[in-house]
């Protein structure tokens, strides 16, 4: 190669590079912005929860100031914990989701097996009738369901808000999926050994899709927590058995509505969530990847 | 042989006694009485005084769809829809971008994800904030020269703009959930079809254009179906940023939110009957739109 040519590759290779590292400067300056758009609001209410408003000349809307508080305090914390009863709707949200999460595992768990392992009259019905609930039209259950909570007595109760949201197609399906996988001799083996069928449940299948209880759990979990419409309606008579979710807009449109409370609770509301989200983000991820892939 | 069978089906059964017994009776025992119901008359009086529903056939039907408010309700949904597009767009886009191999890319895809977890009542909390006349909105607006200190003004309080900032919560609360599900796709086409095509000289624009979309053309449908029915169905949003009154002057009252308020959202007015008959027609829209959008999919499977 003449020295020219070398020459002309060397710069061509300069430019390369320079629109690689173009393209990747780029990328990352959109991927912050976006970033921007998707945390900016908690970023936000966590300024907020922590700004101390008896200093003087405090406001929310004073930007830029406002985003970055010259006075710092925890205050707003106890304040709405002591003051606002927080601590009551915490527990009402931990209760419901608790109960909702157990309630969900134990019944797909036990559903799903007969459904993947066992040959009976009406399987195909059954199963087909569960998939229908996929497309049924549920706009108008909620309806039916506060009246057949009230015939029941459990309209305002814990019982009421969980029972009806507890066995779900999702569910079914994804411990369903977790059983086909999981290779048949080891049931045989188990079978020959005289196990009964829940015991093979209990010691062979549920052992080996702990992923999918897990992912099934956390799922529920956030679900329940977050919940919102469902809450509000099945508590429409029992306002002390609220979760967060539906009291902190209560707290909201409180005549002391005070926006430092307000961002204090929701502070409260979201750590727990976020928490779990961050250690389970890959069941997360996965559990979505698995719904597309089916 | 026989008892045995006999048996096993009553363990099967056994095993999904609670599942039956609780779907049944929340789940599929309501859709039907809840249907019946949209052929009856049911008031809270009714309710109260014990007397059960009374047959009047298609007369729900008809006021419902006579009633402006309805109406305004179903016009409302169907504007909502034009959050689909946008956000399959976006998603898709930022889908692509956090699939390059650089460093920190699982940062990013866990904090585009972070909206999806927070509850519909927080994002309610904290996007007022931003929506108020003197909140961030406005501000940023005023820092880039696009308005001035006297064109702020409440974006939810303005007829004109209040479907679109709570469609501007849908879109936040949503892209990361169909990020995710775009990235599942997109790791299943093979590198080595994007390097040939960027060996032949395609632009980072043709490659996305004539590989990524019409490949993931399945995952396109399949979230585009999601996000359609989940827009037609939209209550949370507006029950939380309006308080279920659907204002500024019935700008953000939406088809589903009719449903609630004719039961259990105003209960001094329920009339149980009109609300299954409103919930009936959402769910046929609903069901239309879904079967239009598996159509597509199955004429898109067709031509392979």
């Amino acid at each position: 190669m003449s020295p020219v040519q070398t020459q002309e590759a060397a710069r061509m290779r300069a430019k390369a590079a320079l629109r690689k590292g173009l393209r990747i400067s780029l990328s990352y300056a959109l991927m912050l912005v976006i970033l921007g758009f998707a945390i900016f609001p908690f970023l936000w209410t966590l300024a907020i929860s922590i700004t101390d408003k008896q200093a003087s000349g405090i406001s929310i809307y004073d930007f830029p100031k406002s985003l970055f508080p010259p006075a710092v305090t925890l205050g707003n914390f106890f304040e709405v914990i002591t003051k606002l009863n927080l601590g009551k709707y915490f527990l009402n949200s931990v209760i419901i989701t608790a109960l909702t999460v157990v309630g969900t595992l134990v019944v797909s768990a036990l559903a799903a097996y007969p459904l993947a392992r066992l040959q009976f009259p009406g399987r195909g019905l059954i199963f087909g009738a569960i998939v229908a609930t996929l497309v049924l039209p549920t706009e108008i259950a909620f309806i039916v369901n506060v009246l057949t909570l009230r015939d029941l007595g459990l309209l305002g109760t814990y019982a009421g808000v969980v029972l009806p949201i507890i066995a779900t197609a999702f569910g079914i399906f994804l411990m369903r999926q977790a059983y086909l996988a999981i290779p048949g001799t080891l049931m045989e083996a188990a079978r020959i050994d005289g196990a009964s069928e829940l015991q093979i449940l209990w010691r062979v299948m549920i052992p080996l899709s702990v992923p999918s209880l897990t992912a099934l759990g956390i799922f529920t979990l956030v679900g329940t927590w977050n919940a919102f419409f469902w809450p509000s309606v099945a508590l429409l008579t029992n306002d002390d058995l609220l979760p967060m979710s539906v009291a902190i807009l209560k707290l909201k449109g409180q005549f002391n509505y005070d926006v430092f409370n307000v961002a204090a609770g929701a502070m409260i509301m979201m750590i727990p969530v976020l928490v779990v989200f961050f250690l389970a983000q890959r069941f997360f991820m996965r559990g979505l990847e698995g719904a597309v892939k089916g | 042989m026989k008892r045995q069978a006999l048996t096993a089906t009553l363990i099967a059964y056994a095993f999904l006694a609670p599942a039956l017994v609780l779907m049944g009776l929340f789940t599929f025992y309501p859709v039907f009485y809840g249907s019946y119901l949209g052929f009856t008359d049911y008031t809270v009086a009714d309710l109260a005084s014990g007397e059960g529903p009374r047959w009047v056939g298609l007369k729900n039907l008809q006021f419902v769809l006579g009633d402006p408010l309805f109406q305004t309700g179903i016009l409302n949904s169907l504007k909502y829809l034009l959050v689909v597009p946008l956000l399959q767009i976006a998603s898709l886009a930022v889908a692509v971008l956090v699939n390059q191999k650089l460093p920190l890319m699982a940062f990013f895809r866990v904090g585009y994800y972070i909206p999806v977890v927070t509850s519909i009542s927080l994002a309610a909390v904290m996007w007022e904030w931003i929506f108020q006349k003197e909140g961030f909105l406005n501000w940023s607006l005023q820092l880039l020269n696009l308005i001035n200190a006297e064109g702020r003004f409440n974006w939810l309080l303005n007829e004109h703009t209040a479907l679109w900032a709570i469609m501007l919560v849908t879109f936040w609360r949503g892209f990361g959930y169909y990020m995710v599900l775009y990235l599942a796709g997109l790791q299943s086409i093979p590198a080595e079809l994007e390097e040939a095509a960027t060996l032949d000289g395609a632009t980072a624009w043709q490659r996305f254009w004539l590989i990524i979309v019409p490949l993931m053309r399945p995952t396109l449908l399949l979230c585009s179906l999601l996000s359609t029915i989940a827009a037609i169905r939209v209550l949370e949003e507006i029950i939380v940023f309006t308080g279920g009154s659907g204002g500024p002057l019935n700008s953000t009252y939406t088809a589903l939110l009719y449903v609630y308020n004719k039961s259990w959202g105003n209960m001094l007015n329920a009339n149980f009957g009109v609300a299954g008959a409103a919930g009936l027609l959402i769910a046929l829209v609903g069901f239309a739109l879904s079967y239009i959008n598996f159509r597509l999919t199955r004429e898109e499977r067709g031509e392979r």
